[in-house]
């Protein structure tokens, strides 16, 4: 998990916002100026130079002209976040861009960043987005589709683990755990699309916010590692987890994927590797971090692989490297299972030091390349 | 009479003083004071500290060897996880490059900035809009890059694996490496960025095994610098090796072309580099009695005089001293002769876990022959009174290729390519 749930679209959009703040804004004035709309920010209004655009780049152009500090949203109608800039002080400028598709947006400012924010409504016309490369449309659907097979394969697997914590069957819901998270592991980025779903089945002691209840996997993790026991609660909890599961299982369908999604998707898998699996803190009770790392490195491969003919033709160079990391990574975890086809890995409590460092090397060797990934299947 | 005091026809005060004495040497104070080398290219004006000016990349040499001593260090020893070599030397080539445009204040490939949104940026950032800060960057490789390349007729004989000294309690992780980037900088965030973008450049072919960040320059602006004090606030390096000494520069530092024949023929114009992180036990030393600091030393506190002697600049009489004082064992006369240019800094990385301070100086020092310079030297210093004080608990040694040319030239060529 990730304690802020940035969302794949978000995660897109942050990466050009930090550009345009440190500098490039006049280029991207340059380039097109009629694609920007201009926000003011005031600690009562929120005011928008346009209240209708054709589909594809937008940027906002966000002016905080109030006393406090504020944060400016683009959002869906049903409040999913397409773009977002936080902390935009007193007196600031600051740039917020995505990509939007036809349909009704809503432009929020959130003066004192408290309370569901000052909004405007925003129209996307259709038409102007430049015509896709139909492979890219595919490989789009095609990952929505492992997505929700994912999804559809974890919800089984889950029944298991939870059927075992309720018949207080420490032993069995211990060998169950690992097992239902593989699905979710693989497609996170997707799953952490919808924001509220994430903090509540895959949060961390130390990723609660204040007055926030623990739920979900890790909750359950502590309790039958390190608590030994299953009481009450955790039954409880348990059931919750399938509730929220199952919520994710009917969402997957409707988030939002597109290339660049897919591409930094797949980087993020692997900065998931790199922050929480790498370092034990994911598993931190379990000790299971390396079947959630095997599943956030398949994850990624799925993405990579269906973006690949395309990206090729763009960067082969990137392609021959990416073919060549992945198998390195594979080859290295493989050498942390017995069976080759089973998700039983080492227990990571039992991976030392060096052990960790090469393993880690190996993660940066393939998460740098694979950050050029977006801009190969963007071109 | 010294073999300084014989160049009597210098210009310069500070080229008639100074030699290289090892152990806690706290790098390069002559040095730092030195006006202009020609032969490096690194003929950068004294006030460049204050000006934040650029050193010149290309050369004979490497910069960052006989180069005025900037303020703060990084220093980062790499493993090679790569097999090919030709992936390796894209590394190094890719590393020129890179090493070239930083060391003129420029940003890494496109810049930091105003590229494809969709991709990371070429460079980090955090050096946008600070000055070049006479950044250099010196390349070494170690003797398992030979290994590891099948390059074993081709090591040079000085690059010798260093022996285990008396005292020694070498942790691995923070010893040796396949190579090694010394970056120095007037302006840390200068010398981290840059280390930080080769590390991101060569990632899945080469990784960092150990860094190391340094501290601890006074001046280096004018010949009249102060010499600078270790951790143990004594005044270290009186009589280093000057950037403007070219004769000695010649004599102890760089390899010429008659050190090297056949296949180490690509050494000519480098150098060797030892570098040792020394701990001290800086609680105990202070509460070490005033006398006892001074003849551990063989120093006095305040001036840095010699024992008898009244200013930091007289010629030591070494009888004078105890016979386990530092400066008397580290002498060239009492080593053969033996002189290195030191270039360490301090570092204090925090505090154990007891409480004491991780503290200690990052040795540094460059030299023609590693076997009749630091080993000789070091050796002669398992008497040293100062052993009680310190440990050395991080060591490695690198062959120095001469310097980059020009902008066809890359690091290691004459290594890699077999051109001299």
């Amino acid at each position: 998990m990730r304690a802020a749930g940035l969302s794949v679209v978000t995660a897109v959009a942050a990466v050009t916002a930090l550009t345009a703040v440190t500098g490039c804004a006049s280029k991207s004035d340059a380039k097109d100026g009629e694609r920007v709309i201009g926000v003011t920010a005031t600690d009562s209004t929120c005011e928008t130079s346009r209240k209708e655009i054709s589909a594809g780049h937008v940027e906002l152009a966000v002016e905080n002209k109030g006393s406090k500090v504020t944060e400016v949203y683009l959002l869906f109608p049903d409040d999913r976040i397409v773009s977002e800039r936080e902390n935009i002080g007193p007196g600031t400028k600051q740039r917020v861009t995505a990509e939007v598709k036809a349909g009704e947006y809503r432009i929020a400012c959130k003066p004192g960043m408290k309370g569901d924010g000052i909004r405007q409504t925003l129209k996307v016309t259709g038409g102007s987005t430049a015509a896709r490369d139909p492979r890219l449309d595919q490989a789009v659907a095609a990952y929505r589709a492992y997505a929700q097979t994912q999804a559809d394969e974890t919800l089984p697997k889950v029944a298991v683990f939870v059927a075992a914590v309720k018949a207080g069957n420490v032993e069995a819901a211990k060998k169950a755990y690992a097992p239902s998270r593989i699905g979710w592991e693989r497609t996170e980025p997707v799953a952490e699309s919808f924001g509220t779903i994430d903090p509540k089945v895959d949060v961390r002691a130390d990723g609660l916010e204040s007055g926030q209840k623990w739920t979900g996997w890790h909750r359950l993790e502590k309790a039958l590692w390190q608590d030994k026991k299953i009481g009450a609660e955790e039954k409880t909890l348990a059931d919750q987890l399938v509730t929220d599961l199952t919520d994710w299982q009917k969402r997957v369908g409707k988030a939002v994927i597109t290339p660049t999604s897919m591409a930094n998707g797949a980087k993020e898998l692997l900065d998931e590797v790199a922050t929480g699996k790498v370092t034990g803190e994911e598993e931190r009770y379990s000790h299971t971090d390396l079947v959630d790392f095997k599943a956030n490195v398949e994850g990624a491969q799925q993405s990579y692989e269906l973006l690949k003919p395309v990206a090729k033709e763009n960067d082969a160079a990137l392609v021959t490297e990416l073919d060549k990391q992945f198998a390195a990574l594979e080859a290295l975890l493989d050498k942390y299972r017995p069976n080759k086809t089973s998700y039983e890995f080492t227990s990571y409590d039992k991976v030392g030091a060096a052990g960790r460092k090469e393993l880690s090397d190996a993660v940066n060797a393939l998460a740098e390349p694979l950050s050029k990934l977006a801009a190969a299947v963007a071109k | 009479m010294t073999e300084s005091q014989t160049r009597s026809g210098s210009p310069s005060r500070r080229s008639l003083i100074g030699w290289g004495g090892a152990g806690l040497a706290l790098g390069a104070a002559a040095a730092g004071g030195a006006v202009a080398m020609t032969r490096t290219g690194n003929d950068v004006d004294p006030a460049g500290a204050d000006t934040g000016a650029a050193v010149a990349f290309h050369g004979v040499n490497q910069a960052g060897i006989a180069t005025p001593v900037q303020d703060r260090l990084h220093f980062a020893a790499f493993d090679v996880t790569t097999t090919d070599r030709a992936e390796f030397v894209q590394v190094l080539k890719d590393w020129t490059e890179a090493a070239r445009r930083m060391t003129a204040g420029k940003s890494v490939g496109e810049g930091a900035y105003g590229g494809l949104a969709e991709a990371p940026p070429d460079d980090t950032g955090e050096a946008l809009g600070l000055k070049p800060s006479r950044l250099t960057l010196t390349v070494g490789f170690g003797p398992s890059l030979f290994r590891k390349f099948d390059l074993a007729d081709r090591r040079p004989d000085a690059l010798v694996d260093l022996p285990t000294f008396a005292g020694d309690a070498l942790d691995a992780a923070r010893s040796n490496g396949d190579l090694c980037v010394q970056a120095c900088a007037d302006d840390p965030q200068v010398a981290v960025h840059a280390i930080r973008n080769l590390a991101r450049i060569g990632m899945g072919k080469v990784v960092i095994r150990w860094s190391q960040l340094g501290f601890g320059k006074t001046s280096s602006t004018t010949p009249e610098a102060q010499t600078p004090r270790n951790l143990m606030g004594f005044k270290d390096g009186t009589r280093n090796i000057a950037g403007t000494e070219t004769d000695r520069l010649e004599k102890f530092v760089w390899v010429g072309e008659k050190d090297v024949t056949g296949k180490s023929a690509w050494m000519t114009g480098g150098s060797y580099l030892v570098a040792r992180r020394i701990r001290m036990h800086i609680e105990t030393w202070d509460r070490t009695s005033l006398q006892e600091q001074e003849d551990v030393f063989g120093r006095d506190k305040g001036e840095g005089a010699p024992v008898g002697k009244a200013k930091e600049r007289d010629e030591p009489f070494l009888k004078a001293m105890k016979p386990d004082a530092h400066v008397r064992l580290a002498h060239p006369d009492a080593n053969h002769g033996s002189t290195i240019l030191r270039r360490g800094y301090s570092f204090t990385d925090g505090t154990d876990g007891l409480g004491r301070l991780e503290a200690g100086l990052f040795f540094l020092a460059y030299m023609r022959d590693v076997s009749n310079g630091f080993i000789r030297i070091q050796r002669n210093l398992a008497t040293d009174a100062l052993n009680e004080y310190i440990q050395h608990v991080g060591s490695a040694v690198f062959a120095v290729p001469p310097g980059v040319r020009d902008k066809d030239d890359w690091w290691g060529r004459t290594l890699f390519s077999g051109e001299a």
